[in-house]
């Protein structure tokens, strides 16, 4: 029982980095079919920035880094979108691949810029030690994952650019013949992604080191999680990382964590057999 | 109010059958490539050279099958390093407990096992060490595969999943450490069948049954693709709701073209051990599934000519580039491939494809036969369109 407790705080704060990593992919994968695995590499460039921040705002870095790795990270996924991807659309396959040779570059890049071995990045003081047996680091990245599913939801449903975005994401066409300017609304899509991605990165430095390999251990979980959770779905992506955070967390603990993978996997498959298209699916009426 | 039909359907003629001579050109050129490999090579390669040109000819038939699977029924596979491993490790288990002689293998002595463990017993033989290294991965495949596609989970969503299932595998194999050597897999073989691993001989025969082998399964590719079973896999990569409403069972074909690359990625990784000497899952995880399916792309997905080729050139690159420039490696890699995917999508032996198809692009559009449905250009995204075929 106590496991259960103590195991609780990991697995919430694994769901709110995987959910902040996994909403940007499933708006870039509902609205536009691209399959970014430069992703991973936004997550990497976050963490990289609270790194450097150290310099001029020390232990405070951390606060001070998320807006700054919000931008970056943003900026670098408008960059990608702009020069590479939107020659891309409607070939999701393509879109994969080509990401990942720019997320092998962007890794070895990382690795000639700050070296291969990972780097620390000094907590705040204030985030050490914690209530019972939430540390405040933990409680910390869960409510900045609360914090942007708040602000996310309010950005969709509160403002007109919320509302083109979840437009075009239902129907494109529909949404281009009625006057809405896609290209410009898929490019904020990609900057709020990324840079949430960038923000998911400032967390993970708050309970690991920072190296150039970061982003692909976050990665392929993050697509589970947006497999799980259906495409460009806010509640869905809520609930499965939840339940993958959750699920990894105690599977490593009652097994060990070699046999957590392969049992996230299986539940998985076995969950796509009642529901292939994820938890919740856009009514459409198109085939393809 | 009369209407008028605006998109006529003019369905072009059917194309002319191939001349004698072209008929001939494709087996030509086979039997050629086939003469440089078996005999010119063996011959004129120093023995080192001959054993990296056999490890790309095995990477060269796991692509064969990546390029069945993608290049021709659609399904982007990025967990082939799994089968790799599965057959890979079959044998590696075999050449392990034929090598300790009846002892427990090395690196098990070292982790404390004290019983050879009963997942090992059967493989004591190598027949069915060489079975399971092709059984194994069909029998993995045709589960996964009749679960995913019978739901109609595709696409991307299967390529995510078959990711994931080559980053768990990693994870298992590398937290079993006792049972399957953990991060540095197995390796220090002696002996295979009772000849000297070492020899030059023996890799020069190894060689040779490596190349025989792509040769054979080439053909039976070939064949499979150009089978009514063929037609039906490619029709099913345009447009698999439509083969379904023909009354086709689209999950069947996936399913049967899937295990059959996944039987081959089987048998390369039990070909590749004995050449290289190793397995462990650094070979088999999500990058070196990936790499190979970039050296498919690269080579070109639509044929089976080009991803093979690919397979070969991209090893041979990586060992020469990564000689020379370490890191440098890593970032060629990446811009070769962005720049492929860019500029030559169908791959080098589609160049000329491309080319065709961007001088007919340019040229104005008169005379062309329409097949359009009728859906508008937007200058956005279509999520709906399929990409350029072969």
């Amino acid at each position: 029982m106590e496991a259960i407790v103590n195991q609780l705080p990991i697995g919430l704060s694994i769901a709110a980095v995987l959910l902040l990593i996994a909403l940007g992919l499933t708006f870039t994968f509902g609205q536009m079919g691209v399959i970014n695995m430069a992703h991973g590499e936004f997550i990497m460039a976050g963490a990289y920035t609270a790194y450097l921040l150290q310099g001029w705002a020390g232990r405070q870095a951390v606060l001070v880094a998320l807006p700054v790795a919000f931008v970056v990270a943003g900026v670098m996924g408008l960059i990608l979108e702009r020069v590479a991807i939107r020659h891309f659309y409607g070939r999701p396959l393509d879109t994969l691949l080509l990401t990942w040779g720019v997320s092998l570059v962007l890794q070895q890049l990382a690795r000639d810029l700050f070296g291969a071995p990972n780097v620390q990045v000094r907590a705040p003081e204030w985030l050490q030690g914690g209530v019972g047996i939430l540390p405040y680091n933990r409680l910390f990245i869960f409510a900045l994952a609360v914090g942007s599913v708040v602000a996310i939801w309010g950005y969709m449903n509160r403002t007109s650019q919320g509302r083109r975005m979840q437009a075009v994401m239902q129907n494109r066409q529909l949404a281009a013949v009625s006057g809405i300017n896609t290209g410009r609304v898929d490019q904020r899509t990609f900057f709020i992604g990324s840079g949430l991605a960038g923000i998911a990165g400032v967390a993970l430095t708050l309970i690991g080191p920072v190296g150039p390999a970061l982003g692909t251990y976050y990665i392929v979980d993050a697509f589970l999680v947006v497999v799980a959770g259906g495409l460009g779905q806010l509640r869905g992506a809520l609930i499965a990382a939840a339940a993958l955070g959750l699920l990894n967390s105690y599977a490593e603990f009652w097994t060990n964590a070699s046999l957590a993978k392969v049992i996230v996997f299986v539940v998985i498959i076995a969950f796509l057999q009642i529901r292939p298209q994820g938890l919740f699916v856009l009514k459409a009426r198109a085939l393809t | 109010m009369t209407t008028t039909v605006r998109n006529v359907v003019r369905v072009a003629p059917p194309p002319a059958g191939p001349s004698w001579r072209g008929r001939l050109r494709a087996p030509a050129v086979f039997v050629l490539v086939a003469v440089l490999a078996l005999v010119v090579a063996p011959l004129l390669l120093e023995p080192f050279r001959l054993g990296l040109l056999a490890k790309y000819l095995c990477f060269g038939i796991v692509a064969l099958g990546i390029g069945l699977a993608w290049g021709q029924g659609g399904m982007l596979t990025l967990g082939q390093g799994v089968f790799f491993g599965l057959g890979g490790y079959a044998m590696g288990m075999y050449l392990k407990l034929h090598d300790a002689g009846g002892d427990l293998p090395d690196f098990m002595v070292w982790s404390g096992v004290e019983k050879l463990p009963a997942l090992w017993v059967p493989f004591e033989n190598p027949v069915f060490a060489v079975a399971f290294a092709v059984i194994g991965p069909v029998v993995l495949a045709v589960l996964l595969g009749s679960l995913v596609f019978r739901q109609r989970v595709r696409g991307a969503y299967f390529a995510i999943l078959t990711q994931a299932l080559a980053a768990a595998t990693v994870i298992l194999l590398v937290g079993q450490q006792g049972l399957t050597g953990g991060t540095n897999g197995l390796t220090n073989f002696f002996d295979l069948f009772g000849q000297d691993l070492a020899a030059d001989g023996t890799q020069r025969g190894l060689y040779i049954v490596v190349a025989a082998v792509l040769g054979v399964l080439y053909l039976v590719a070939w064949q499979l693709v150009r089978s009514r079973f063929g037609r039906l896999l490619i029709a099913i990569r345009d447009g698999e709701d439509r083969v379904r409403f023909l009354g086709y069972n689209p999950a069947t074909v996936k399913t049967v073209t899937f295990a059959v690359s996944a039987g081959m990625a089987g048998l390369a990784g039990a070909l590749f051990v004995p050449v290289v000497g190793i397995i462990s899952p650094a070979l088999l995880g999500v990058v070196p599934s990936l790499e190979l399916v970039v050296a498919v792309a690269v080579g070109g997905r639509f044929s089976l000519a080009g991803a093979v080729l690919g397979a070969v050139v991209m090893g041979y690159a990586k060992t020469s580039f990564s000689e020379q420039f370490a890191d440098g490696w890593l970032y060629l890699q990446g811009a070769l491939f962005i720049l492929v995917m860019t500029l030559a999508p169908k791959g080098i032996f589609g160049l000329a494809a491309t080319a065709r198809d961007f001088v007919v692009s340019r040229r104005p559009r008169t005379g062309r036969p329409l097949m359009s449905t009728g859906t508008a250009d937007i200058g956005g995204p279509l999520i709906e369109a399929q990409e350029p075929r072969a």
